[in-house]
Formats: structure tokens, sequence, C-alpha cells
């Protein structure tokens, strides 16, 4: 237990530093929990569409295979090398990269555009087949839009992945050892305090008794000298004075219980 | 660090590869001859062509958004595939007109499912 706290000296100055930390921290476990939770949700949206996503492709590129085979049976010959050939400098297919955020983390966004100006394959199919290439193009093009749509989910849930964990991580680091050292750091300090706060009343204590035996000791001395000299005076005066001289030591003795309770006064 | 990748790549056999390009996705850098496409050929080509073109297109282009992959070309590769995890340029597996689709192989599919413990 005290074992796992932070070098501190115990005074009411780190109590109150080491308070504000606690809710800090607190307060940073709870921001970084519901980012997590922000995230893990949409994490789950993320993984269920990739899922749903790759059955697509598989069915996309299937069709476009098939278009594919069609060009090469109304060509009659195999057009690979030819369309190999026939690329240029500049592609026609584009991709530009959109910024998405979510709780803070950024995620990418492919999205494709084509520019219709760039057109390579102008003489492939030309003799024969031209439809078919057409339609071939245009079902590639389509299948490339599912597989750059594909790839952002993909980008996406690596990057969340990584973000979840570090996030994740943190939370934990926050709830099981800063949290706790924290609280035991106060609950260290408090007992030191409470501690010196016992000595201190205590100390308190034995001054106070000290001081009230001297009092009294004081007023047992005085009392027997008064009536040493009560006993002198009685001897010399007669019995005339013997009233007044009651209420006389009367008159003392509520003056020395002031004077007692005066001296008790310490605080 | 995204915007200047725009490009997609492509590892494949000769008709995925075809394709493709037939969609617009081919570029030929002019003046260093660089494609960003490259066309495997069963029994010409070998693993370790593959793994070079891979890491070209992974580290050394700093121009490719996408690298798409034939599945079963992957496969000669899987350990250079699971090991790279850098969100750019993506990687995607995609199945090939002669070899179906199989999701158990997929490095991102199988992470997707370590996840969810299945």
């Amino acid at each position: 237990m005290s074992g796992n706290r932070e070098q501190v000296f115990p005074t009411r100055m780190t109590l109150g530093l080491m308070k504000t930390k606690l809710k800090g921290a607190n307060q940073g476990y709870s921001l970084l929990k519901r980012k997590s939770e922000a995230l893990t949700k949409r994490f789950r949206d993320i993984t269920r569409r990739i899922d749903d996503a790759k059955q697509k492709m598989g069915r996309v590129m299937q069709t476009a295979a098939f278009s594919l085979a069609e060009v090469s049976y109304a060509t009659g010959e195999n057009i690979g090398y030819q369309v190999q050939e026939s690329v240029s400098g500049q592609s026609r297919f584009k991709i530009r990269a959109r910024q998405e955020n979510v709780s803070g983390v950024r995620l990418p966004q492919f999205e494709c555009y084509i520019d219709s100006q760039i057109n390579d394959f102008k003489l492939t199919g030309l003799g024969r087949g031209g439809q078919q290439v057409q339609r071939a193009k245009e079902i590639y093009t389509k299948a490339v839009e599912t597989l750059v749509e594909l790839a952002s989910l993909q980008t996406a849930f690596i990057i969340l992945d990584d973000v979840i964990k570090v996030t994740n991580r943190r939370v934990n680091a926050i709830e099981h050892v800063i949290i706790p050292r924290t609280e035991n750091t106060i609950a260290y300090i408090n007992s030191e305090l409470d501690e010196l706060d016992r000595e201190e009343f205590y100390r308190l204590k034995k001054v106070q008794e000290k001081k009230q035996n001297e009092t009294k000791q004081l007023d047992e001395e005085m009392k027997l000298k008064r009536l040493a000299q009560e006993k002198a005076e009685a001897g010399t005066s007669g019995t005339a004075g013997a009233g007044a001289g009651a209420s006389v030591e009367n008159d003392d003795k509520t003056r020395n219980l002031v004077s007692t309770t005066e001296d008790d006064v310490i605080f | 660090m995204a915007d200047k990748r725009t490009l997609l790549a492509v590892i494949g056999d000769e008709d995925t590869a075809t394709g493709l390009l037939l969609a617009g996705i081919g570029q030929i850098n002019p003046s260093t001859n660089e494609k960003n496409f490259f066309v495997y050929q069963e029994g010409k080509t070998t693993v370790e062509q593959v793994g070079e073109k891979f890491d070209e297109f992974t580290q050394e282009r700093k121009d490719i958004a996408i690298l798409l992959i034939n599945q079963h070309v992957a496969d000669l590769i899987r350990m250079k595939i699971d090991a790279f995890v850098d969100p750019f340029p993506a990687v995607l597996e995609i199945p090939s007109k002669d070899h179906p689709y199989d999701p158990e192989k997929d490095s991102v599919l199988k992470r997707v499912k370590k996840l969810f413990g299945e």
C-alpha cells in the first residue's frame, strides 16, 4: 500500500497538489474512456463494412474477369501486351485522399476521379471487338472504384486499430497506475498530518497539565502564607477583627480563582 | 503526406493487370521509365522479384496510395505482407480469374478475425 506512492514531503501544500492531480487524472480518465468508446464504435462499424465490401469485391472482380474474357474472345488475340505498351505518362484514374475527423483521429478517405482527357487505349480493339473493350473498360472502372472504397476502409481500419490501442493503454495506465498511486499518496499525507496533529494535541495537553499543577502549588503556598499571617494578626488584634478577617479570606479566594483561570488560557 | 499519393499500383497476373490498366490506372514515368504495374507470370517470375517489386511500391515510391495485389501472388510473399502494417500505401488483396478469393488468407481479414476472437 504505502510502497506504491510518490516520494513527497507530507505537507498541506503537497496534499493540495495531490488532490488537484487526482481530480485531473479522473477527468482525463473519463475523457479518454469516452474517446476510446467512440473510436471503438466507429471501428466496429468499419470492420463490418470491410467484411461486406470484401464480399462485394469478389463478385465485382468476377464480373470484370468475365468481361475481359469476352474481349479476348471478340478480338481473337491477347490484348495484354498491347495494353501494357500503350500506357502513357499520366494515369487516367487518380486517387485523392480526403481526411475525415473522428474524435481527433484523422482518417484518410480515398476518392477516385477520372481524367477524361486521357485515353491511352484508342487503338485497342480497333480491328475487332471495340465494343467489348469499351464495356470491359467501364466494368473495370467500376471495379476499381469498389477497390478504392475498400482500400480507404482498410486504411481507416489500420489507423483506428493503432489509435485504439494507444488510447486504451493510456486509459489503463491512468486507471490502474496513476489514480491508485495518487490516492495512496493522499492517504499517506493525511495519515502523516493526523499523526502530527495528535502529537501536537498531546503536547498541548501536557503543557496545560504542568501549568495547572504549578498554579495549584502556588495557590496552596499563598493560602498557607495567608493563614499564618492571619493567625499572627488574630493573636495581636483580638476577637474583634475575626469576622472581618474571614470576609477578606473569602474575597481572596475568589480572586485566586480568577487568576487560575487566567493562567489556564494558553491558546 | 497523403496529398502526393495519387496513384494505384498493381502486382498481378496478366489478366488482372490488363483489366486494371484498361480502367486507366497505369502510368509510366517518361524519364525513368518506372511503371506502376508489375505483371506476374506463372513459372517465370521468381518470388524474389515479387518481393522486390512489393518493397519498391510500398517503400521507395511515395506517389502510390493503394497497392493492389493478386491473392495468389500475395501468398508468395505472405511474410512481407503480414509484416507491413503502415497505413500508406494501403495493400489490398484482390482475387484473380483462376484463383477464387479466400477470406481466410487475407492479412487484414485475419486481423479483423483476431480482434473479435473468432
